[in-house]
């Protein structure tokens, strides 16, 4: 099996797998990086999402070999507990998650949305955010983090 | 002494150590000499224990799915016995070192479960007290506590640490015998009133939140075992499929991958996952299918209408209706419903992990009822339920008898076969379109109205498939694909629902019709609870006829449903809704396109009604509920906020159900097999705004609010749609498609 070498969360790493196996898998069985989490493995839910070169991709279809030579960053990479990134605190202060399943595809997604972005309108917010799915239903608790997460990066 | 966090609970109980060599508890209770009395609802050791530290752990035998409980029930246990609420840790779900009350079910986490919390903390005061007082030479009735220490009015104290940290009550407790939702203890202490809460009523943070967004703790999809295999579960292309042979060969080519097969149950296992999951895509099974299992889709109703009944009850009956609608002078209103099969569809696939050894098993499982699964597991695996052990760990919310059950029984069966500790997870179309559905149906609403405009008569029939034709949980191999596809087939219970209000119709009779399964084993149109079973389906008809019933007396939907609701909390969280919502009465001929509709629904003692505002756009189809009020009374409320965000996920979820879901079939097979094919709501359809009127009631019990509010969504969407367009929509889901259909007709 070839190998593939990446940065992940500041960590060079390297992965013997075939090269159509997607991102996801080396990331969670090889890595034991689980953050990025399968939801559908068909690039609908968002759950899987990780940044590549800083831009939101679906990891559950990204072959790994296309990750050769970049730089992958997950949730732990986005931030921690005690250096979180803002949208990670706004979550939390909000209390958004219930299963939190899901958390990860949105929390990446508008990560990645806002630095592009940071003023966005609720309708932009809206449009940027289509195709992630949360089963709980937590959306409104999800605006309302973002929201906040934007007053605080203003 | 360490304090027991959900990590290291999971680090010592769980995920690495899978014998049942290692201690269940962590700290000095696990140590003490003289033994930890047996699991059993009878002794006080089974529900509380107080550490050396002074630390309290709460054990519980029902499930947090991310709407709250877990800090409730510290809140519960905190008040109980004085202690400071971030001070008790409650530890739920694991077999090992809980009793079963039943996981997460039917909304009783507070009311059945957080009753009997509440009973045990009260017990262990009163104990305590009974030893301070010996400790400290003063009557009990002399002694107060704070924050776990108990004070005599002399200034002497003594800590519970010192009394009973890291020792066990030994403290026989009555138990009433039933296990499940309606296990309970009676016990001497006196618990607390009401007026003497001190943390219960706040809003307490949540516990699960942070690990969640950083990160940080495990899903029950993260657990690993050694050596173990991962697999991927083979389900029929049709229904009721039988295997007739398998090709071994068609996946030689990758490593270490194999077949397990017994009967119709197929299944890869492989050291990689990715090889597991390229197994199942390329085993070659010859499959022996069923021709037109299903009826075609477009005329599934027409299939439930005509359908034989297998059993009826009328669970409501007052008065004389065959005179009512017979007499002289009335007018009768008719209507009937429809609802479609829905799925769980839960966000990710149902996961397990299992270690079967020759005579005891652990299971990791994301069901919400894992005292279930253990009996489940025992059965399957031929072994007394003590030597299995099932750990809850936190995973995709399930809303009821999902995808997860079935997953936990074919990791156990998998692992038994193969030998070895198994991680099994489905692929999408596992947890779409093979979960267990929600029922379809159909309801037929009757009514008489007098000359005076008064209903005199009123009639519901529920007609649909079983709620049950698998059981609520997966104790039993027979309720799970696994059991059925090795030759146990499925025993069902025929059960359905009515309207559940206080009209005070005269004369009115509830009823509930259910009828045969379409297909009896291995089938992904086999029905099971859904988040507040057969709920949002009979009152997205009960509510919608009542507006009509409204209409057709000329008379305000807010105004008709007081005048007819009896009990005055259902009238009052009407009444708050309209309120807070600015309802107005108006004219109903008025058609912009933009409309409220209110519904109303009790659910087990707690009363709910929703306000939601839509707007229509004829173009598209699309519903836009942009709005939504919900007054919600469930008695005693223990956490606002986490009260509001869980009414807030049943909005939400109710709005998606309402406009969005249908599992889509063919003569053969279930076609929703995804997220385009089973399309829910996204982000662009979510409210701009859910406002939660709280009717806090101190004096009354707390009833649940994990699913009230879910059924009385679609009906507010569909009453809210009437007003906006002046057209009726029966079939749910409202979905564009149909709403262009019937704007265009209109
Ligand atoms: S798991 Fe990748 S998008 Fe759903
Ligand atoms: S929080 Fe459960 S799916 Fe989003």
């Amino acid at each position: 099996m070839p190998s593939f070498r990446f940065t992940v969360d500041g960590r060079r790493v390297s992965v013997n797998a075939e090269p159509e196996m997607p991102l996801l898998y080396a990331l969670r069985n090889d890595l034991g990086l689980d953050n990025p989490h399968f939801g559908c493995g068909l690039a609908q839910c968002g759950a899987c999402t990780v940044h590549l070169d800083g831009e939101p991709v679906r990891s559950c279809v990204l072959p790994v070999s296309a990750a050769s030579g970049r730089t992958v960053t997950t949730l732990k990479g986005l931030g921690t507990p005690d250096k979180p990134h803002p949208l990670q605190a706004a979550y939390v202060e909000e209390q958004v998650p219930q299963c939190g399943y899901c958390i990860n595809g949105w929390v990446m997604t508008a990560a990645a949305y806002l630095k592009k972005n940071p003023k966005a309108s609720d309708a932009q917010l809206r449009d940027a955010l289509a195709g992630l799915k949360c089963r709980c239903g937590t959306h409104v608790a999800i605006l309302r983090a973002i929201k906040r997460a934007q007053a605080r990066l203003a | 002494m360490t304090t027991l966090t959900r990590r290291e609970f999971l680090k010592t109980s769980g995920a690495l150590v899978v014998s049942f060599a290692a201690p269940p508890l962590t700290g000095a209770l696990a140590q003490v000499a003289g033994g930890k009395p047996a699991l059993v609802p009878t002794e006080l050791d089974s529900w509380i224990a107080v550490l050396p530290d002074g630390r309290v752990q709460a054990f519980f035998g029902k499930m947090d799915m991310g709407q709250g409980l877990e800090v409730v029930i510290a809140q519960i246990v905190a008040d109980e016995l004085d202690v400071a609420c971030d001070k008790v840790d409650v530890l739920m779900g694991d077999t090992g070192t809980s009793c079963n009350q039943g996981g997460a079910s039917g909304s009783t986490g507070v009311s059945n479960g957080g009753r009997l919390l509440r009973s045990a903390a009260a017990e262990a005061r009163r104990l305590l007290l009974e030893s301070g007082s010996k400790r400290l030479g003063v009557p009990a009735e002399q002694l107060r506590v704070e924050e776990g220490i108990i004070l005599s009015q002399d200034g002497r104290k003594v800590a519970y640490s010192e009394l009973v940290g890291g020792k066990y009550f030994h403290h026989p407790v009555e138990w009433n015998k039933q296990v499940g939702n309606a296990m309970d203890i009676k016990v001497r202490a006196k618990p607390k009133t009401p007026q003497e809460y001190r943390v219960v009523g706040k809003s307490f943070a949540r516990r699960d939140v942070a690990w969640k967004v950083y990160g940080t703790d495990r899903f029950v999809t993260d657990v690993r075992v050694k050596g173990m295999l991962h697999a991927r579960v083979i389900r029929p292309p049709r229904a009721a499929c039988k295997v007739r042979g398998v090709d071994e060969a068609s996946i030689r080519s990758i490593r270490g991958a194999r077949v397990v097969r017994e009967k119709d149950f197929v299944a890869v296992v492989a050291p990689r996952e990715w090889d597991a999951v390229r197994a199942a895509q390329m085993l070659k099974v010859d499959w022996h299918a069923l021709d037109g299992a299903f009826p075609a889709m477009d005329s599934l109703h027409e299939h439930i209408r005509s359908a034989k009944v297998v059993k009826r009850e009328e669970p409501v009956k007052k008065g004389d209706l065959a005179a009512a609608f017979s007499a002289p002078g009335v007018r009768i209103v008719e209507a009937q419903y429809e609802w479609p099969f829905q799925s769980h569809a839960s966000m990710g696939p149902g996961c397990a992990v299992a270690d079967a050894k020759a005579d005891r098993c652990t299971v990791w499982t994301g069901s919400q009822k894992p005292h279930f699964v253990r009996d489940g597991v025992a059965k399957l695996l031929g072994m007394a339920p003590e030597k299995v052990r099932a750990i809850w760990v936190a995973g995709p919310g399930s809303y009821g008898r999902n995808d997860a059950g079935d997953a936990a029984l074919d990791a156990a069966f998998l692992s038994k076969a193969a030998g070895k500790p198994v991680r099994v997870q489905g692929m999408r179309a596992d947890g779409t379109a093979w979960d267990p559905k929600g029922p379809a149906c159909v309801h037929r609403a009757r009514a008489a109205i007098d000359a005076s405009g008064k209903v005199i008569g009123y009639e519901f029939v529920a007609k649909g498939f079983s709620r049950q034709h698998i059981a609520t949980n997966e104790s039993d191999p027979a309720d799970s694909l696994v059991g059925q596809a090795t030759g146990i087939p499925a025993k069902g219970t025929q059960i359905f629902g009515v309207p559940a209000e206080s009209y005070g119709f005269e004369n009115k009779l509830l009823a509930w019709e259910t009828i045969a399964p379409l297909v009896e084993n291995c089938s992904p149109l086999r029905t099971a609870h859904m988040r507040d079973p057969v709920g949002p389906e009979i009152h997205f008809g009960a509510e919608q006829f009542i507006d009509e019933l409204a209409a057709a007396v000329g008379e305000d939907p807010v105004a008709f449903r007081l005048r007819y609701l009896t009990d005055p909390r259902h009238q009052a969280v009407v009444k708050a809704a309209a309120e807070k919502a600015g309802w107005q009465a108006r004219n109903s001929s008025e058609r912009t396109m933009k409309g409220r509709g209110i519904a109303f629904a009790e659910r087990n003692g707690t009363a709910v009604a929703a306000v939601a505002e839509v707007e229509v756009e004829r173009s598209t189809g699309r519903i836009w509920a942009r709005r939504v009020v919900v007054a919600h009374d469930c008695g005693l409320v223990i956490n606002p906020q986490g009260l509001r965000y869980t009414i807030e996920g049943n909005v939400v979820q109710g709005i998606s159900r309402a406009v969005y879901e249908q599992v889509r079939f063919d003569r053969d097979a279930v076609s929703s097999v995804d997220w385009a094919s089973y399309p829910i709501l996204e982000m662009q359809d979510a409210p701009a705004a859910i406002e939660v009127v709280l009717i806090n009631r101190p004096e009354v019990a707390p009833s649940g609010a994990g699913e009230p509010t879910m059924r009385v969504i679609p009906a507010a969407v569909a009453n809210a749609f009437f007003d906006a367009t002046g057209v009726r929509l029966r079939k749910a889901p409202l979905n564009a498609e149909r709403v262009k259909a019937a704007l265009s007709r209109a």
